[in-house]
């Protein structure tokens, strides 16, 4: 029999969980609205971000009563910061996704610019990223959480990349800037979405080894 | 302050005399266990135990019923000698640097060094101020003058001055019980002890009497080595800056207090202190 503490423990995990599902497939749909051109997953995108922003608030609602009542100790203490900080790195990717979402329909009432340059493969990474991170946590490995953290340069990388092949288009005719500004927009949401995801495994190998390795620091040899 | 007079635990030896070139200060490890192992009759109730802990420093004892905890704290200042059965197999416990069951070594005087503050607070049926000048009496010092003095400056260290200093010779008996524990704290610290035991000395007061104890543990480390027995782990987190975990006798993990309570090394210590056993 487990300690009703435990069932309070597994109701903030879960909750994590199903806000990591609907952030994972928010992104998912706002880059397929991008890819695909289509409109209708960039409206789900958009509508279902309020219920994203409401799991955060219920986080963070579990924590703080948790903290309050059972004063949590190691790595209990861990989970309710660590529980606290991916909760708000979430919410900002969907966030990421609803604007990818907006661009991607501004994008969609005007001819295609150009194929997509890398996006997509910036989109690919950046997904893989929050996905090995929730199963690094799910999981409980801090191996994997900390072999994502080197990936999100990769993805810069390719921002830059984008960023260039982009200002290259605007160069070349003013009726590409719009478009090329939107495209560029939604390449930076891809970007940051993918710092949040290194956030997010940041945490997890905080909360399963209990060092920060933020910013470089403590950073095992 | 009053100077500190440092005596060794022989009878009428001067602590400097005793204990060599160890003095408070010039040795910043107070208390050190070196394997110790322990009996009450043919059980063994600690298993090589070896620990230091640190001068002017509250060191935390956490860990489930029977685990040797208070045990060990009771070797501190001999206590156990009053238990007919208990007996030391082998080891030794030095305090800044003596053996204090050397051969040579006066338990009472011992005692005067190492005072200690029970789980229950345990006034003598006498007036506040007999109940600090208890122990200088018993040393013969009866000057009325030092004696007010000791009374005011042990009050006050205990952060009972100013609820208590009109009614010096009421009754100990009428004081509630988180004000006869801080008088308790008072009496042991009357006769300058260079170490506190404090065995539970929380368990029995409410919220309100505990944070007032735990601000004078804070308070009192600044002048004695404190060593706190409890069973509170917010407590321990709290008030002491290293805690030793003991299950079975044994001493599992001993660390700085914020790293047991963040992330102890050993899992038998993680589950103890979230909960999980015990």
């Amino acid at each position: 029999m487990s300690h009703p503490f435990e069932e309070q423990l597994t109701d903030i995990r879960e909750t994590l969980l199903l806000m990591s599902s609907l952030t994972d497939r928010n992104l998912s749909l706002a880059v397929r609205a991008l890819v695909n051109r289509n409109n209708g997953d960039a409206d789900v995108v958009v509508t279902e971000d309020s219920e994203i922003d409401e799991l955060e608030i219920e986080v963070d609602e579990k924590v703080i009563t948790y903290m309050a009542t059972h004063g949590p100790i190691a790595r209990d203490s861990r989970l309710m910061l660590a529980a606290s900080k991916i909760s708000g790195n979430l919410e900002r990717i969907a966030d990421q996704a609803t604007t990818i979402a907006r661009r991607a329909k501004a994008l969609n009432s005007e001819p295609p610019l150009a194929p997509l340059i890398e996006i997509p493969q910036m989109a690919v990474l950046a997904q893989r990223m929050l996905h090995d991170a929730i199963t690094a946590f799910v999981e409980g490995t801090y191996e994997m959480a900390r072999d994502i953290i080197p990936r999100d340069r990769e993805v810069d990388e390719l921002n830059r990349r984008v960023a260039h092949e982009l200002m290259a288009l605007m160069m070349q005719s003013p009726e590409n800037v719009t478009r090329a500004v939107n495209l560029m927009t939604v390449a930076k949401a891809i970007e940051r979405a993918a710092d949040h995801a290194q956030n997010i495994a940041e945490e997890v190998y905080y909360l399963y080894r209990g060092l920060d390795i933020r910013h470089d620091h403590g950073t095992e040899s | 302050m009053e100077q500190k007079t440092q005596t060794g635990f022989k009878s009428g030896v001067p602590f400097a005399e005793s204990a060599g070139a160890a003095r408070p200060g010039a040795h910043p490890t107070a208390i050190e266990v070196a394997d110790l192992d322990f009996f009450y009759g043919s059980r063994q109730a600690l298993h090589g135990i070896n620990m230091t802990m640190p001068a002017g420093k509250v060191t935390a004892f956490i860990g489930p019923s029977g685990c040797g905890k208070s045990t060990l704290l009771r070797c501190f200042n001999r206590m156990n000698d009053l238990v007919p059965s208990a007996w030391i197999g082998s080891g030794s416990i030095r305090i800044h640097g003596i053996d204090i069951n050397g051969p040579n070594i006066d338990p009472i005087e011992l005692r005067k060094k190492v005072g200690m503050v029970f789980q229950k607070s345990n006034p003598f049926p006498k007036s506040i101020y007999e109940n600090v000048v208890y122990g200088l009496k018993i040393q013969g010092r009866a000057n009325r003058a030092v004696l007010d003095e000791v009374v005011e400056r042990s009050l006050r260290q205990a952060a009972l001055w100013d609820e208590v200093k009109d009614r010096l010779h009421n009754s100990a008996l009428a004081l509630s019980g988180g004000q006869q524990q801080r008088l308790c704290i008072a009496r042991a610290i009357a006769v300058e002890p260079e170490v506190l035991l404090m065995d539970e000395p929380c368990s029995a007061l409410d919220p309100i009497a505990t944070s007032k104890v735990e601000e004078l543990i804070f308070e009192l480390k600044k002048r004695y080595t404190i060593v706190i027995v409890t069973h509170n782990m917010q407590q321990a987190g709290r008030c002491s800056d290293y805690t030793g975990f003991f299950f079975m006798g044994r001493l599992i993990e001993l660390d700085r207090t914020e790293k047991i309570f963040t992330n102890p090394a050993e899992r038998q210590t993680e589950d103890y202190i979230t909960g999980r056993f015990g």
